[in-house]
């Protein structure tokens, strides 16, 4: 089932002004239901101005979108409860922390849904073990707690919402290697469990090929290309003239082959390198 | 949107105005208020209002953006249309039960919309081809002599200049907490006034965070490059003038007289 569609959609920054700009340029998507989705694409290629637009933040100026077959901006869609269902953690979410608890913040999303003080808590409880946050963190002041945490607080005030789409921009930036592991974990933790649609938008190659089934490559606010991880990590020359990278071990992969070895080019984990590799030898 | 706001923002460019001297910009444009303040009649308000029109052409900024810039204000001109326009008093031509019009309340109406609508669309000129440096910087200069009266006029720059630089981040910081909470499901268009009020406090509470952390960040990042007030600091950009601010600045004058010459006539 396609879960999430766009239709020629084109968004144009400051229409009428010296600061014109068009961010998204004719972008045609079908995702589907479940799938894990790594978005990829040069500084300025548009893809937070893209996702704002899954969730009905941004009007686009032309074209459509549709969540489970439905067209967001019709006349009779409700955009807040579009909102619900598309959950959309931003780049540095823990600026949008406000309340005096974790466990209040955490419940602002449940609350605007009209949810029943029972289930709220039950939620609560459930994303703040998903993201890994101990019970007695949830009656401390968020402002107390570390960089790491926030970002985890504002992350989980999203999913209580539990939506079926649930979209992330650059949600591990500025995090130690530990602490990206772990969110990154919890991300996938949270798409197993409610199999949930997840796009993941992110700068580190890595983290894209050991995370997601499907790649989305954007450049100059086009889609450059959206297919199955192998498949893109495969086209190493075409996305290094974009300004992106590979993985590292894709890297090794392509060179051993330039030296006449012959290996696949398409591997981009190091664990199914590994396993290519023994496989060789005997 | 909170970007559409144009007022106070500045638009890069090459033309005359961007090339003239800051401190005559200012000194212009408050002869340019002066003309349409000394202007008694309608015909005197001419001159103010075509000085404005050349300021536009010679600026190359386009003039939707003037008209964009004129919309927060129509409220406040209706209102004061409204209350001139029927409290008034002098030669009656519209009488319906207590409401009545007058001769004087129609020409005062009208000269008040047009000086308004000049007062903004030319003053913003100041602001759209000055960068908010070049104009504290140009305060900074032309407040000067107050330093002997021992007047803090750096220190005030200095805040005025912090404070510019900081509106366009703050109102995208404002965007930014704005579209992260109805992410949440919050509603900020629907419900009283109340409610409104109540729905605010997740967009307050994290902008003033963050504009206090800001704050100090600054604060810090300036006393570690050793910044200690306007004493002996010297410019990296120095402010000079030419022929061609002189020229503009009696270009004004010509105009103001016209003004007072127009008062004069139409009056005698
Ligand atoms: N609020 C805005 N107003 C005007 N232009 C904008 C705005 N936001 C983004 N842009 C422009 O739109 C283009 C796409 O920006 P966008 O933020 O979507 O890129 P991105 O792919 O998310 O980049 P990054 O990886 O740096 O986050 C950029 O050229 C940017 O300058
Ligand atoms: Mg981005």
């Amino acid at each position: 089932m396609t879960a999430v569609k766009t239709e020629n959609l084109t968004y144009t920054y400051g229409i009428g002004t010296p600061f014109e700009k068009t961010a998204v340029n004719d972008v045609n998507l079908e995702i589907e239901q479940g799938e894990l989705v790594g978005i990829i694409g040069h500084t300025g290629s548009g893809k937070s101005t893209l996702i704002q637009h899954l969730n009905g933040l941004l009007k686009p100026t032309s074209g459509r979108i549709l969540i489970d077959g439905a067209d967001i901006w019709d006349k009779s869609a409700n955009r807040r409860d579009v909102r619900f269902k598309v959950g959309l953690v931003f780049q540095y979410p823990e600026y949008q922390i406000f309340e005096d608890t974790v466990e209040k913040d955490i419940a602002f999303g449940p609350k605007n849904m009209g949810l029943s003080d029972d289930e709220i808590k039950k939620r609560v409880i459930e994303t703040a073990e998903i993201v890994g946050l101990s019970p007695e963190i949830l009656t401390k002041s968020p402002f107390e707690l570390s960089g790491g945490q926030k970002r985890r607080v504002a992350i989980a005030g999203v999913m209580a919402m539990e939506p079926s789409v649930l979209i992330l921009d650059e949600p591990v930036a500025g995090l130690d290697p530990r602490g990206r592991e772990k969110i990154l974990a919890q991300i996938k933790t949270y798409h197993a469990k409610k199999n949930a649609t997840v796009l993941l938008i992110s700068h580190s190659m890595e983290d894209v090929a050991r995370y997601a089934s499907k790649i989305l490559v954007m450049n100059e606010g086009s889609v450059y290309c959206y297919e199955d991880t192998p498949i893109v990590f495969s086209k190493a020359e075409e996305l290094a003239k974009m300004g992106l990278s590979v993985p590292q071990i894709t890297k090794v992969f392509l060179k051993l082959k330039e030296r006449g070895f012959d290996v696949r080019t398409d591997i981009y984990t190091i664990d199914f390198a590994i396993k290519k590799l023994l496989e060789m030898k005997n | 949107m909170l970007k559409d706001i144009t007022i106070g923002q500045f638009f890069p460019g090459n033309s005359l105005l961007h090339k003239l001297d800051p401190r005559f910009k200012i000194i212009i444009t408050g002869i340019f208020i002066a003309m349409l303040f000394a202007a008694q009649t309608f015909t005197a308000l001419i001159p103010g209002v075509v000085f404005m029109i050349i300021g536009y052409a010679a600026s190359k900024i386009p003039f939707s953006l003037m008209i964009k810039s004129l919309k927060p204000i129509i409220p406040i001109i209706i209102f004061t249309s409204i209350l001139n326009l029927f409290f008034l008093d002098g030669i009656v031509i519209f009488k319906l039960w207590i409401i009545k019009i007058t001769y004087d309340g129609v020409t005062y109406t009208g000269m008040m919309i047009i000086r308004i609508i000049a007062l903004i669309a030319g003053s913003s000129l100041l602001t759209y081809t000055t960068s908010p440096i070049a104009l504290t910087d140009a305060i900074e200069s032309l407040l000067s002599p107050l330093k002997k009266i021992k007047f803090p006029v750096h220190e005030l720059a200095m805040m005025m200049s912090i404070a510019l630089r900081f509106i366009p981040t703050l109102i995208e910081e404002t965007d930014k907490i704005m579209s992260a909470q109805k992410a949440r499901g919050a509603d900020m268009e629907s419900g009283g006034l109340i409610h409104r009020a109540k729905a605010l406090t997740p967009i307050l509470v994290p902008l003033f965070v963050s504009a206090f952390s800001r704050a100090m960040e600054l604060a810090t990042a300036m006393e570690c490059r050793c910044y200690r007030g306007g004493e002996g600091r010297t410019r990296l950009k120095q402010l000079s003038s030419s022929a061609r601010d002189y020229l503009t600045t009696s270009f004004s004058l010509i105009f103001l007289n016209m003004v007072f010459l127009l008062n004069v006539y139409m009056a005698g």
